[in-house]
C-alpha cells in the first residue's frame, strides 16, 4: 500500500502545483481575484500532499522494503534506524522528492503571508514558485521514481515499474545494497537539508524579483518584502557549505575539507551572487540606486542554484560528490533554458524602467565600496565558472580531458579574497554619498597600526611567507577595526544615554541588528579565514610504516603506534582499527583511533582519522595500510593543520551573528518615502 | 522619484550589448547540451566505424608481427577484436583465460586479430596479469586513454568486435563467460565478406 | 594535424621512446640511494589525479590501482627521474587530466587568459560607472562630516568630537 499512497500523493501534489500555476495565470489575465485565490489554495495543499509522500517513502525506508528499488539501493538491513530515515536524501529520487517537499513548505510559508499590500504580486510569485516546484515533482514522476518496484517476468528478468506489467510478480530482494559509505556520517545527515534549504529558500527572493520584472511595479518594495528571506537563505546555504566542509574533513581522509571539486564550487557559486547581492541590496534600500544590478543578482543566484543542481545530478560533470548518472538531464537542461531565457528577457524589457537616479559625492562612498565589493564576487564566481565549465569546453574542441583543480582556483581566488576583506576593513568606516580620505584615514589610523604592530610581532617571530603576512595582516585589521567600531558606538551610546557600558553594548546590537548581526557576521568570517590561512599555508605532513612502539616526529609531536586489531562491527562493517598515542615534548597528550572500515554491503572502504584538536592545530591521524600478514606494520599518515579549527569556531558565531541580523524584530514604522534630498531619514532600525 | 514614466522613451539596452548577452548565454547553452549529449552517450555502437588512423602501442614481447605499433587501417581485412582491460579490474580476470583460449583457435588461421588494450594500468602489473593469464596475443598501453575515448568506454572490461571493413559488430560491456561465446560471435562475422 | 601539434606529437613521441627504453619494470635495482620514502612519493603524488577515479588526488586516493601507481613512482624515483619526466610519463600514459591544472599549450590557454580579461572588463566598467555618478559638490571637509549620512554615525562623530576636546 505505502508505494501507492506516497506516489499517489506525488501526482496529486504535481498537478496541484500545475493547477495553480494555471490558475494564477488565468486569474492575472482576467482579473479574476477568485481564480487567484484558488491558485493560493491549491498551492497551499502541496506540501501536505508531500508531507504524506515523504512520511510514505521513510516508512519504506524504514521497514526494508526493498521490493521498491529506492530502498534497495540506499538502504541494507544492518544500517541503523536514523541512517535509513537519513537515506531520504542519499540517492537521486529521494533528494529530489526531499527538496520538492522544501520548496512546498517554503512556497507555502511566503503565499500565507498578508499580501493586501501587494496583491498584483501574488499570481506571479505563485507562478514562478508553482513551476519550480511542478518541475522537480515531474522529474521524480516521470524519470526518477522513488516508489517504483521490482516485478519479475516469466522469463526471470526484473524490470523496474511503478505498476505491476501484466504476466509479473513482485520480486524481493533479501538485503539492499545500502547507503554510500560515505553518507553515513552525521555531518551528511544535515549538510543536504542545509543546502537544500538555502537552494529553495532563494527562490523566494526571485519569485518575488521576477514578479517585480513582469508587473512593472518597479519600486524596492520585493526588496522589503524579501530581506529576511535572503538572510535566511544565505544563513542556510553558508552553514550547508560549512558543514559539508567539516564532513569533507571528518570523512574523505585527505587532511582537507575543500577540493575545489567542480560540485562544491556549484554549491559555491550562489553563495557568492548571493553575498554580492546581500551587499549591494543594501544600497537600493539607501539610496535608491542599482535597481538593475540587483535584479541580475538574484536572478544570477537562482539560475546558479537551478545551474548546480543540474551539474551534480546530470552526470555532465564528474565529481566525487556526483549522483549517479541519470535520465533526468535533458529535462533539467530545458528547464534551465527556459529559465536562463526567461530571467534574461524580463530584465532586458524592464532596463528602462528600473533606471534610477545614482549619484554620489566621492570614489570612496559606501556605495563605490559595496560596489567594489560586488565586483570582487563577481570575479570570484568568474574564476569558478570558467574553471567548472572549461573541461566541458576542452573536450569538445580538443577532445582532451582536462582538470582544473585547486592550483588553479587558488591562485586566481587569493587576491580577490585579499581585495574582499581589505574592503571589509575599509567600508564598514565609509559613509553613504561621500567619504574623503581623510575622514577614513581618522577612522582607521588606530586598528590599523594596531593590526601592523601584530604583524610585525609576526614577522619577528621568524613568519617569513609573504602571502601568510598580508593574509594574516588583513585578518588583524579587519577584526580590529570592526571591534573599533562597535566599541566607538557602544562608547558613544554610554555617553549620551548613561548607560553601562554592557546594557549599552547590547541595545546597540538590538537596535541596530542587521548592522551589528553583519559587523559579527564580518569577524566570524575572519576567524574562519584564520583557519583557512593555517590549513592552506602551514599544513605539514608525513607518512611512514611503524612497527609497534614506533613513532612519528611532526611539528613537535610525537605519535606511537600502539595495537591494532580487526574485527566486524554491527552494522556491517569490517573496522580496522589501531590505536596511537600522541606525546608533546615528551608529555602523554591523548590517545587516538584511526581507522578503515570496509563495508560488506557497498563493497567499499573508508578512512576516519583519528584528531587531536587544540584552539592552536589539529592533529590528524590516518591509518592508510595494514595488511594482516605482516601484523607488526602498519603505515600511517600524519597531517598537522595549524589553526584550522578557528574554521569551524568562525561557524559557530557565524551562526549567532546571522540569528542576531535576521531574527525578526518588532516592526518598527518604516517610512517608505525616499526624501528628495536622499537624506536617508527611517525611523526604525532598518540598518 | 523612483518611477520615471519617461523612462520610456530613453534609449533601453544598446542593440549591441543585448546580441552580446543573446549569443553568450546561446553559446553556453549550446556547450552544456553538447555535453550533456556526450555525458548521455553510451559506447560506440554496432553499425559504428572505427578511425582508421588509431594506433595502439604494444607492450615489448606482445608486438603484432615484430612491431611495436599497430594501425587500425593496417588491419583492414580481418576481424579484429578489441578488449579493454586493467590489471586493477577484478571482472577482467574472469575473462582472461577465455580470451587467450579463444585467440589461440584463431591465431594460425591469421583471419583474425585479437588486440588487449591495457586501460589506465601501470606497466609492471599489466605484465604480471599478463604472465598470470599466459596472454600472447597483443597488447599495449591505452597511451593518453586515447583509444578509450574513441571507443567511448564506460568502464573495464569492454570487448568490440570489428568486421574486415573496420566497423563495430558486437560490443560486450563486462566480462565474457566462455571462449565458445566469443567463437561463436567471431564466426559469424566471419562468414560475412 | 597542426604543425604546431605534429610537433608536439614527435616531441611526446620521442620522450616516451626514452621512458620506455629506461623503464624496463622488475629489473630495475632499487639499490642507489636506498628506497624512496612515503613522504618523497606524496610529494609528487599530490600533484597528480587519480586518472581512473573523479577528481581525487594521487596521494590521498585509497583505492588498489592508486596503490599501484603510487609505488610506480617510488620505483621511477628510486630510478633518478625526476619531478617533471615523472609528470611527463604520466600525462603520456593517462592523459592530460592527471594534472591539476590545464597545461599550458595551445587551446588550453583559454583557461589562464579569460578570467583576468573578463575581471579587467569589470573593473573598468565600474570604473566609468562610478565617474558618471560622481557629482562633486563644493563640499569642504567641515561639512562632509555634518552631513555624514547616517544619522547614527553623525552622532558618533560628534560625540567623539565632543570627547577629544
Amino acid at each position: 500500500m505505502l508505494p501507492e499512497i506516497g506516489f499517489g500523493a506525488l501526482v496529486l501534489a504535481f498537478t496541484a502545483a500545475v493547477y495553480s500555476v494555471l490558475a494564477a495565470l488565468l486569474g492575472e489575465r482576467h482579473q479574476r481575484a477568485d481564480l487567484v485565490e484558488s491558485a493560493r489554495r491549491s498551492q497551499l495543499l502541496t506540501w501536505p500532499l508531500l508531507t504524506i509522500s515523504a512520511v510514505s517513502l521513510i516508512g519504506l525506508l524504514v521497514n526494508n522494503r526493498f521490493d521498491v528499488s529506492f530502498v534497495y539501493e540506499v538502504t541494507s538491513r544492518s544500517m541503523p534506524t536514523y541512517l535509513k530515515i537519513t537515506a531520504w536524501w542519499g540517492g537521486q529520487a529521494g533528494s529530489l522528492v526531499f527538496w520538492a517537499w522544501l520548496m512546498a513548505a517554503f512556497a507555502s510559508l511566503v503565499t500565507l503571508r498578508k499580501w493586501d499590500r501587494d496583491a498584483e504580486f501574488l499570481p506571479w510569485v505563485i507562478v514562478v514558485t508553482s513551476t519550480t516546484l511542478a518541475f522537480f515533482l515531474g522529474l521524480v514522476i516521470f524519470a526518477e521514481n522513488p516508489f517504483a518496484r521490482y516485478w519479475q517476468t516469466m522469463s526471470g528478468d526484473v524490470v523496474e515499474r511503478m505498476f505491476r506489467p501484466a504476466g509479473t510478480l513482485p520480486f524481493v530482494p533479501q538485503d539492499g545494497r545500502g547507503l554510500n559509505p560515505l553518507l553515513r556520517h552525521p555531518g551528511m545527515i544535515v549538510h543536504p537539508p542545509l543546502l537544500y534549504l538555502g537552494f529553495v529558500s532563494f527562490v523566494i527572493p526571485y519569485a518575488f524579483a521576477m514578479a517585480t520584472l513582469i508587473t512593472g511595479r518597479t519600486d524596492d518594495r520585493w526588496i522589503h518584502i524579501t530581506r529576511r528571506w535572503t538572510l535566511w537563505a544565505w544563513l542556510f546555504l553558508s552553514l550547508g557549505l560549512v558543514f559539508g566542509a567539516r564532513w569533507a574533513y571528518d570523512v574523505l581522509g585527505w587532511g582537507g575539507y575543500w577540493g575545489w571539486d567542480p560540485v562544491e564550487i556549484a554549491a559555491f557559486m550562489p553563495w557568492l551572487t548571493g553575498t554580492a547581492f546581500l551587499h549591494s541590496v543594501m544600497i537600493q534600500e539607501k539610496r535608491g540606486m542599482l535597481k538593475q544590478w540587483n535584479m541580475l543578482l538574484i536572478i544570477l543566484t537562482y539560475d546558479l542554484v537551478i545551474f548546480g543542481t543540474f551539474l551534480t545530478r546530470s552526470g555532465v560533470l564528474s565529481s566525487v560528490h556526483a549522483f549517479a548518472q541519470s535520465a533526468i538531464g535533458p529535462a533539467f537542461f530545458g528547464f534551465i533554458g527556459l529559465t536562463f531565457v526567461a530571467s534574461v528577457a524580463l530584465l532586458l524589457y524592464r532596463w528602462n524602467a528600473l533606471r534610477a537616479e545614482a549619484e554620489m559625492k566621492s570614489m570612496l562612498s559606501r556605495e563605490a565600496l559595496f560596489l567594489l565589493n560586488n565586483l570582487l564576487f563577481l570575479s570570484v564566481l568568474i574564476v569558478c565558472f570558467w574553471g567548472v565549465i572549461f573541461p566541458l569546453l576542452s573536450e569538445l574542441v580538443t577532445g582532451q580531458k582536462v582538470t582544473v583543480g585547486p592550483p588553479f582556483y587558488e591562485r586566481a581566488t587569493a587576491p580577490l579574497f585579499a581585495g574582499i576583506m581589505a574592503l571589509m576593513a575599509l567600508a564598514p568606516l565609509s559613509a553613504w554619498g561621500k567619504s574623503t580620505w581623510k575622514t577614513l584615514g581618522r577612522a582607521i589610523w588606530k586598528p590599523a597600526l594596531l593590526a601592523l604592530l601584530i604583524t610585525l610581532g609576526l614577522w619577528l617571530g621568524g613568519m617569513r611567507n609573504l602571502v601568510a603576512i598580508i593574509g594574516f595582516f588583513l585578518v588583524a585589521l579587519v577584526t580590529l577595526v570592526t571591534l573599533y567600531e562597535i566599541w566607538r558606538a557602544t562608547r558613544a551610546r554610554q555617553k549620551a544615554q548613561k548607560e553601562p557600558f554592557l546594557i549599552a553594548l547590547g541595545r546597540l546590537f538590538a537596535r541596530n541588528r542587521r548592522r551589528y548581526g553583519g559587523y559579527l557576521v564580518h569577524i566570524s568570517m575572519m576567524m574562519m579565514a584564520l583557519g583557512i590561512l593555517g590549513i592552506e599555508l602551514f599544513q605539514s605532513e608525513t607518512q611512514a610504516t611503524l612497527r609497534v612502539g614506533e613513532s612519528i616526529n611532526l611539528s613537535g609531536y610525537q605519535v606511537r603506534y600502539d595495537e591494532i586489531a580487526r574485527f566486524p562491527a554491527p552494522d556491517g562493517r569490517e573496522v580496522t582499527r589501531a590505536v596511537v598515542s600522541v606525546y608533546r615534548d615528551g608529555k602523554y597528550l591523548a590517545e587516538l583511533h584511526p581507522r578503515i572500515d570496509f563495508y560488506f554491503d557497498a563493497q567499499q572502504t573508508m578512512t576516519i582519522p583519528g584528531q587531536y584538536s587544540t584552539l592552536a592545530d589539529d592533529l590528524y591521524v590516518l591509518l592508510v595500510d595494514w595488511q594482516p600478514v605482516s601484523a607488526e606494520q602498519a603505515t600511517f599518515k600524519v597531517y598537522h593543520n595549524p589553526l584550522v579549527n578557528w574554521l569551524w569556531l568562525g561557524a559557530l558565531v557565524f551562526i549567532a551573528a546571522i540569528l542576531i541580523a535576521a531574527w525578526p524584530q518588532p516592526e518598527m514604522e518604516v517610512l517608505p518615502v525616499r526624501a528628495a534630498d536622499r537624506s536617508p531619514l527611517r525611523v526604525g532600525a532598518s540598518d | 522619484m523612483t518611477e520615471h514614466p519617461a523612462s520610456a522613451s530613453r534609449p533601453g539596452v544598446p542593440l549591441w550589448a543585448q546580441i552580446m548577452i543573446w549569443s553568450g548565454l546561446l553559446g553556453l547553452l549550446i556547450m552544456i547540451g553538447i555535453g550533456l549529449a556526450r555525458a548521455q552517450q553510451g559506447t560506440i555502437q554496432r553499425g559504428d566505424r572505427v578511425p582508421g588512423n588509431l594506433t595502439l602501442s604494444l607492450y615489448q614481447g606482445y608486438e603484432y608481427n615484430g612491431q611495436s605499433q599497430v594501425r587500425f587501417d593496417a588491419l583492414r581485412g580481418k576481424v579484429v577484436l578489441v578488449n579493454f582491460w586493467a590489471s586493477w579490474c577484478k571482472p577482467c580476470e574472469q575473462e582472461a583465460a577465455e580470451l587467450q583460449q579463444a585467440w589461440e583457435s584463431y591465431q594460425s588461421s591469421g583471419q583474425v586479430v585479437f588486440l588487449g588494450v591495457d586501460y589506465v594500468d601501470t606497466e609492471p602489473e599489466a605484465r604480471i596479469y599478463l604472465k598470470k593469464f599466459n596472454i600472447t596475443f597483443p597488447n599495449g598501453p591505452d597511451l593518453g586513454t586515447r583509444l578509450a575515448q574513441r571507443f567511448r568506454i564506460k568502464g573495464v572490461p569492454e570487448t568490440y568486435i570489428l568486421d574486415r571493413n573496420g566497423v563495430v559488430q558486437y560490443v560486450k560491456v563486462g566480462p565474457f563467460q566462455s571462449a565458445q561465446e566469443i567463437q561463436m560471435i567471431i564466426d559469424q562475422i566471419l562468414l560475412r565478406p | 594535424m597542426t604543425k604546431r601539434g605534429f610537433s608536439i606529437a614527435v616531441l611526446l613521441a620521442i620522450l616516451l621512446l626514452g621512458v620506455l627504453a629506461f623503464f624496463q619494470p622488475r629489473q630495475v635495482t632499487l639499490a642507489q640511494g636506498g628506497t624512496p620514502t612515503d613522504d618523497e612519493v606524496n610529494r609528487i603524488a599530490r600533484q597528480l589525479y587519480c586518472p581512473v577515479c573523479e577528481n581525487t588526488p594521487l596521494d590521498v586516493c585509497p583505492t588498489e590501482a592508486c596503490r599501484q601507481w603510487r609505488e610506480l613512482i617510488r620505483q621511477m624515483l628510486a630510478e633518478g627521474k625526476s619531478e617533471a619526466e615523472i609528470k611527463q610519463y604520466f600525462v603520456e600514459y593517462y592523459g592530460a587530466r592527471v594534472l591539476s591544472e590545464p597545461p599550458r599549450q595551445g587551446f588550453n590557454w583559454i583557461v589562464y587568459v579569460l578570467p583576468p580579461l573578463m575581471i579587467l572588463a569589470g573593473v573598468v566598467l565600474l570604473f566609468r560607472t562610478l565617474r558618471s555618478w560622481v557629482k562633486p559638490a563644493a563640499v569642504d571637509e567641515q561639512e562632509v562630516e555634518q552631513l555624514s549620512a547616517d544619522p547614527l554615525v553623525r552622532k558618533l562623530e560628534e560625540d567623539l568630537r565632543r570627547r577629544e576636546k
